[in-house]
């Protein structure tokens, strides 16, 4: 089976091409730089370099969110009209799993987590399944961290945190859980595109034409709409 | 035997996902609208965050839909164009996305486009162009006077300085009370009424093609405003008649003045604004028995679309435009440049 996989969901833009067992090739940065400008040369090239064709592909994964909404449409567009025109499957992954195969050895609980302004996350709880396979514990969520802390303070086993946003919440987790929390290093931050390649490969496929990004959110306009409306 | 060109549009610049096929640049083969007005009628305009959200959605549905229709494969195609701004950003990326990725998965040149030229050249899906020719664009977002000596290069000799004249007609409607977009409404109960109440005409400078209609906004408000202080009773139909007749007697006349002066063979009205009746008939009245040829596409090719995206396209595929796959979408793009 070969994949293509894409993630332009956050600030990391990654890319890797599959062929059953192997990783051909992987492209990652982590750059406040344009998404729609850089995705598509970016396919282009390591398609090029891997030696693949579009025709050849099987199978197309994309990360579908939560995260930059801009951002997650871009991939999301993308891979939608590569799987619907070539006639080849589509796969979606939660873009928070994808980040919490850094854990996936860990042992303990893995806690992926983005930013999502006024000291809200969007985060999930992972933990290890059977086969060393991340399993998910707490469904994917935008929360006030503060809650998600006080939640996470019930569980008795070390818990992982993950992400490139760490930086500006981790004084906050360590004042929650204390030792309970291991901040993950440098390394573990990107979200890797071949871990989202390999996920991919292992779920069932969706209906292309109604799939859309996870956004874990309504727009503000529909919220304000709602309550306008006493729903 | 000369290869027919097909090309393959999107437009998602705005609050319509729209993919269109047109062969030899003049053939309408398909020609699919999405829109989502119904959906932001609820927020009383277009919210961007949501239309770029049902633009995900629909994408591959529209473009399917457009294939089937014209009884196509992407192997018959020739070139994929795109609308590359200017519009919504969000809104333009799913497009420029879209397009991308069609034309990368086949192998086919890529055609970026602007918005008002595909306004335009939704006009040579009913007639063919003749030059030197003067185009009126008036939609909810532009209101120009666009020269054109030949195919694929414009000159903007006037447009407007604050608001266009499909926003005044949305603000008045506001005013008056009318659901969103307001523009029809306004049209539909201008016919009914008389012309009867003082509403500024903006002539700005005597030379100037330039337009102005945040003056008789606030004119019409006041009126509103004042009457009611008064505790006078204002026709409804009889303001929508005056300021109809204040928006398109500035339009149409310096439309003429404009064509005299460039001494054009046609002009062209572009647009959604080209849907109302008031500015139909006065264009007509205006310019009949004139030596100039006046051209009103059908109401569908004037509300967005992507006809016109690949009209235009065709005009630029052929000069040899092509977009790689950096193209961006850009919401601010310059028509002259082009
Ligand atoms: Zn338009």
């Amino acid at each position: 089976m070969k994949v293509l996989a894409i993630d332009t969901s956050n600030l990391v833009m990654g890319i890797a091409v599959l062929d059953n067992g192997k990783v051909l090739g992987e492209y990652i940065t982590n750059l406040k730089k344009n998404h729609s400008i850089r995705v598509m040369p970016a396919i282009e090239q390591l398609m090029e370099e891997t030696g693949v064709k579009p025709a050849e592909l099987d199978r197309i994964v994309v990360a579908k969110g939560p995260g930059s909404y801009t951002g997650v449409r871009i991939g999301v567009t993308i891979a939608k009209t590569l799987a619907w025109t070539l006639k080849k499957e589509l796969v979606g992954i939660s873009s928070l799993e994808v980040l919490a195969q850094s854990g996936k050895y860990f042992g303990g609980y893995t806690v992926p987590l983005f930013d999502a302004r006024r000291t809200q996350v969007f985060t999930g709880l992972y933990g290890n399944g059977d086969n060393g396979k991340l399993q998910t514990v707490l469904e994917d969520r935008i929360i006030l961290l503060k809650d998600w802390l006080e939640e996470l303070q019930k569980l008795e086993e070390k818990i992982l945190f993950i992400g490139n946003d760490l930086p500006l919440h981790q004084e906050t987790i360590i004042e929650f859980l204390g030792s309970q929390a291991v901040l993950g290093q440098v390394a573990d931050h990107n979200p890797r595109p071949s871990e989202l390649g390999r996920i991919g490969m292992e779920r069932e496929p969706e209906d292309i034409h109604t799939f859309t990004p996870s956004y874990l959110q309504l727009a503000e306009a529909e919220v304000n709409w709602l309550k306008s409306q006493g729903k | 035997m000369i290869k027919d060109e097909i090309i393959l549009a999107i437009e998602t610049s705005c609050d319509e996902t729209a993919v269109a096929i047109v062969k030899n640049g003049t053939e309408l083969l398909a020609n699919i609208v999405a829109s989502q007005i119904e959906s932001h009628k609820r927020f009383g305009g277009v919210v961007p965050e949501v239309a770029s959200r049902h633009h995900v959605e629909q994408i591959t549905i529209v473009i399917e839909e457009a294939l089937n229709e014209a009884k196509l494969e992407p192997a018959d195609l020739t070139a994929v164009a795109v609308t590359e701004g200017p519009g919504l950003v969000g809104a333009l990326l799913i497009g420029v996305n879209a397009a991308k990725a069609f034309a990368f998965a086949h192998g086919l040149p890529l055609v970026p486009v602007h918005h008002i030229a595909g306004h335009i050249y939704a006009n040579r899906l009913v007639k063919e162009m003749t030059f030197p020719l003067l185009s009126l664009i008036v939609s909810g977002g532009h209101t120009e006077l666009v020269i054109m000596k030949e195919h694929g290069t414009f000159q903007v000799i006037g447009e407007t300085r604050d608001d266009a004249a499909g926003e005044a007609y949305d603000k008045v409607a506001r005013t008056l009370k009318m659901p969103y977009p307001g523009g029809p409404h306004i049209d539909k109960l201008a016919q009914v009424g008389e012309p009867n109440i003082d509403l500024p005409r903006a002539w700005l400078e005597p030379e100037s093609f330039d337009f102005s209609f945040s003056g008789l906004k606030s004119a019409v408000i006041n009126t509103v405003h004042n009457a009611e202080q008064r505790g006078q009773v204002i026709k409804p139909e009889d303001l929508a008649a005056s300021f109809q007749a204040s928006v398109v007697d500035v339009l149409v006349e310096k439309t003429f003045r404009a064509a005299q002066q460039y001494d054009v063979k046609q002009v062209l009205l572009a647009g959604g604004v080209a849907a109302n009746k008031g500015l139909r008939q006065q264009l007509e009245n205006r310019f009949k028995d004139t030596k100039f040829d006046l051209v009103i596409p059908p109401l569908h090719l004037c509300t967005d679309n992507a006809a016109m995206i690949a009209a235009a396209g065709s005009v630029a595929y052929q000069k040899g435009t092509r977009g790689d796959m950096a193209l961006n979408g850009v919401p601010g793009l310059d028509l002259e440049a082009q």
